[in-house]
């Protein structure tokens, strides 16, 4: 885990997030993470409830309707709903693909112009025992940067959840081709890897 | 107008979410269910309930499974609204494209069927009314040929028949796409997900739209009209007839329940159809306009008697009739009618407009079932000189479906 990354170091990707979402989840989904904090103790408190059983967090964790953007390069994202039918909270901390080296964790915040900006999501996603937590585009997400290869229309793309306490969970995602996006992902290729927010939408 | 008794109703209609679901499961073809109660915002005017207790499901709730051994939009009885799309294939795209774009088509179709937003859907709130939405997928033949060499289902391009007046603008595609549903918006949002989802591996080539009597305007079971006036589409196959199956899907092995769909656009040449009188009218089809009758009978079902003459010795149907040269005295010359009305702006035209008819049917063996009727017709049809066929096409019409698989993939794979 990357635990030294600060929160400054987010994309700045109005562009991005206003292609790849509906502009109507941009409000909502600005004022819903604002408070970007609280993601960090309710991670700890999932993490309490959990230490009793053997049963891994994965068991109970499905992604329903994954897909991922189709891109020739660059950078794409992962998208999804996060099922947790177990009975305990679950975290997800960190993702793998097979078509990319760097795969983050994002969420979309509003920055105090107004302007909306992804970041890596420091506590990971949580899902709530018997509920679920979904990635769209405008909101969480999961980035893949320096993709390795065209994702092509229809083909499946191999993602690896990994949850807090260790246990991993697969996810085949369908490649769809998404209108939105595509030269802002192409404009944001340079800065996602670990540049400043300044150089994100040039 | 009196309705005429048909011997299937339009769709069996389940009430109950539970019940939906074990329909969906049973019944692939023609069986229908009322959505699982999850729908946000049912229309009030859809949910009265009766002294029964029954609640009538809005039409827009109806279901028609896509998954089955055979495909639906066959043998489903004709939704109101008809969006054909032709899609060429873009260079360069063989078996793994085909399969690529058949896996995702499939899956939009499979959830937007149910009523569910498709994966990736920027407009989910347009999937929620599936209104009997079927959604029918055909391959030309140069697919078969060419990218399905080998396998089963192989088709031939259709012969020329002499009157055709064929404009490739309405020719041949790689693909159909065959969308119906009773409501105009599902059928525009499922065209829209299926373009969005073929442009990476084929180009559209036409879209041909079609409307039918809408979903409550007529008994169900009742024969379409046409643009010109005509009842049309009498004695079709219909499911529960026992020659159903072996009129329309193949039995050849590894093709079994598929079909194969013939696509004509005729059109009506409405200015010189008007200078026509009733009786010069009826003569030209060998049916009574009211009833859609034969001349020699009283009611749409009669069989019309070819054999009948009248006072002065004439046949009352005259054999160059459209009635009498579309029969055939062999059972083995039918066909699964479908079409559907088209109109569509044209300036060229006095009126301004163009309309006609998509035909669609659908035969085991297209050779045998529907090419000796059409070449009859070519010849010496009367009908012919207010009808002319712009455009045609044939594809194979692969098996169905099973939950999980995508339709061609026993071809595919």
């Amino acid at each position: 885990m990357r635990t030294t990354r600060s929160i400054t170091r987010g994309i700045r990707l109005g562009a991005v997030i206003g292609s790849l979402g509906l502009s109507l989840a941009l409000t909502s989904c600005g004022s819903d993470t604002a408070p970007d904090t609280a993601s960090d103790t309710s991670s700890d408190t999932s993490d309490s409830t959990s230490s009793v059983t053997d049963a891994a967090e994965a068991d109970g964790l499905t992604i329903t309707d994954p897909w991922v953007k189709a891109v020739d390069d660059g950078m794409t994202a992962a998208f999804g709903t996060m099922v947790n039918s177990g009975d305990t909270d679950v975290v997800v901390m960190s993702a793998t693909a097979d078509v990319s080296d760097m795969v983050e964790l994002h969420e979309t915040v509003q920055n105090d112009d107004g302007s909306m900006a992804m970041q890596p999501r420091e506590g990971g996603f949580e899902v709530p025992a018997g509920g679920d937590h979904e990635l769209a585009p405008g909101g969480d997400h999961i980035m893949m940067m320096g993709v390795t290869r065209p994702l092509e229309p229809g083909e499946t793309v191999t993602l690896t959840l990994t949850l807090a306490d260790g246990s991993t969970t697969d996810v085949e995602a369908t490649v769809k081709e998404f209108t939105g996006a595509d030269e802002n992902y192409q404009d944001g290729e340079d800065s996602g890897m670990d540049m400043d927010e300044d150089s994100g939408d040039n | 107008m009196t309705p005429t008794p048909r011997r299937w109703g339009r769709r069996h209609v389940l009430h109950s979410g539970a019940a939906a679901l074990g329909g969906i499961g049973a019944g692939w073809t023609a069986a229908a269910a009322a959505l699982p109660d999850t729908d946000p915002a049912p229309p009030t005017g859809g949910t009265a309930t009766g002294t029964s207790g029954e609640a009538a499901p809005p039409l827009g709730g109806r279901t028609v499974s896509f998954h089955g051994p055979r495909q639906s939009g066959v043998a489903t009885p004709p939704q109101s609204h008809l969006a054909l799309l032709g899609l060429d294939l873009a260079p360069g795209v063989g078996r793994e494209g085909l399969t690529r774009l058949m896996r995702l088509l499939s899956d939009d179709a499979a959830r937007l069927t149910r009523g569910l937003p498709a994966l990736a859907d920027t407009e989910p709130e347009l999937a929620g009314r599936p209104a009997s939405l079927t959604v029918t997928f055909g391959f030309g033949p140069r697919v078969m040929r060419e990218v399905l060499a080998g396998r089963p289902g192989q088709v031939e391009d259709l012969p020329d028949f002499a009157t055709d007046e064929l404009d490739e603008a309405w020719g041949q595609t790689d693909v159909a796409v065959q969308i119906c549903a009773d409501d105009p918006l599902t059928v525009t949002h499922a065209r829209r997900m299926i373009l969005k989802d073929s442009r990476a591996y084929a180009r559209m080539r036409w879209v041909q739209d079609g409307y039918r009597y809408a979903q409550g305007t007529v008994p169900d079971g009742t024969t379409m009209r046409n643009v010109m006036g005509q009842v049309d589409g009498t004695s079709n196959p219909v499911e529960a007839d026992p020659d159903f199956d072996a009129l329309t899907w193949s039995s050849e092995a590894g093709f079994t329940g598929g079909t194969f769909m013939v696509v004509r656009r005729i059109r009506s040449e409405m200015e010189t159809w008007d200078k026509v009188d009733r009786a010069g009218r009826e003569a030209a089809v060998g049916r009574r306009l009211d009833t859609g009758a034969p001349l020699t009978g009283t009611s749409e079902d009669d069989v019309p008697d070819l054999e009948a003459v009248d006072a002065d010795g004439l046949p009352v149907i005259d054999p160059a009739s459209h009635v009498a040269l579309a029969r055939s005295t062999d059972p083995g010359q039918r066909i699964v009618r479908r079409g559907y009305n088209y109109t569509v702006p044209d300036a060229s035209q006095p009126t301004g407009e163009d309309s006609g008819l998509v035909f669609v049917c659908f035969a085991a063996d297209v050779a045998a079932q529907f090419v000796p009727v059409q070449r009859r017709l070519a010849q010496s049809d009367r009908l012919n000189e207010w009808v002319t066929t712009i455009g045609s096409a044939i594809y194979a019409v692969p098996p169905g479906a099973a939950e999980g698989e995508f339709v061609g993939e026993g071809l595919l794979t």
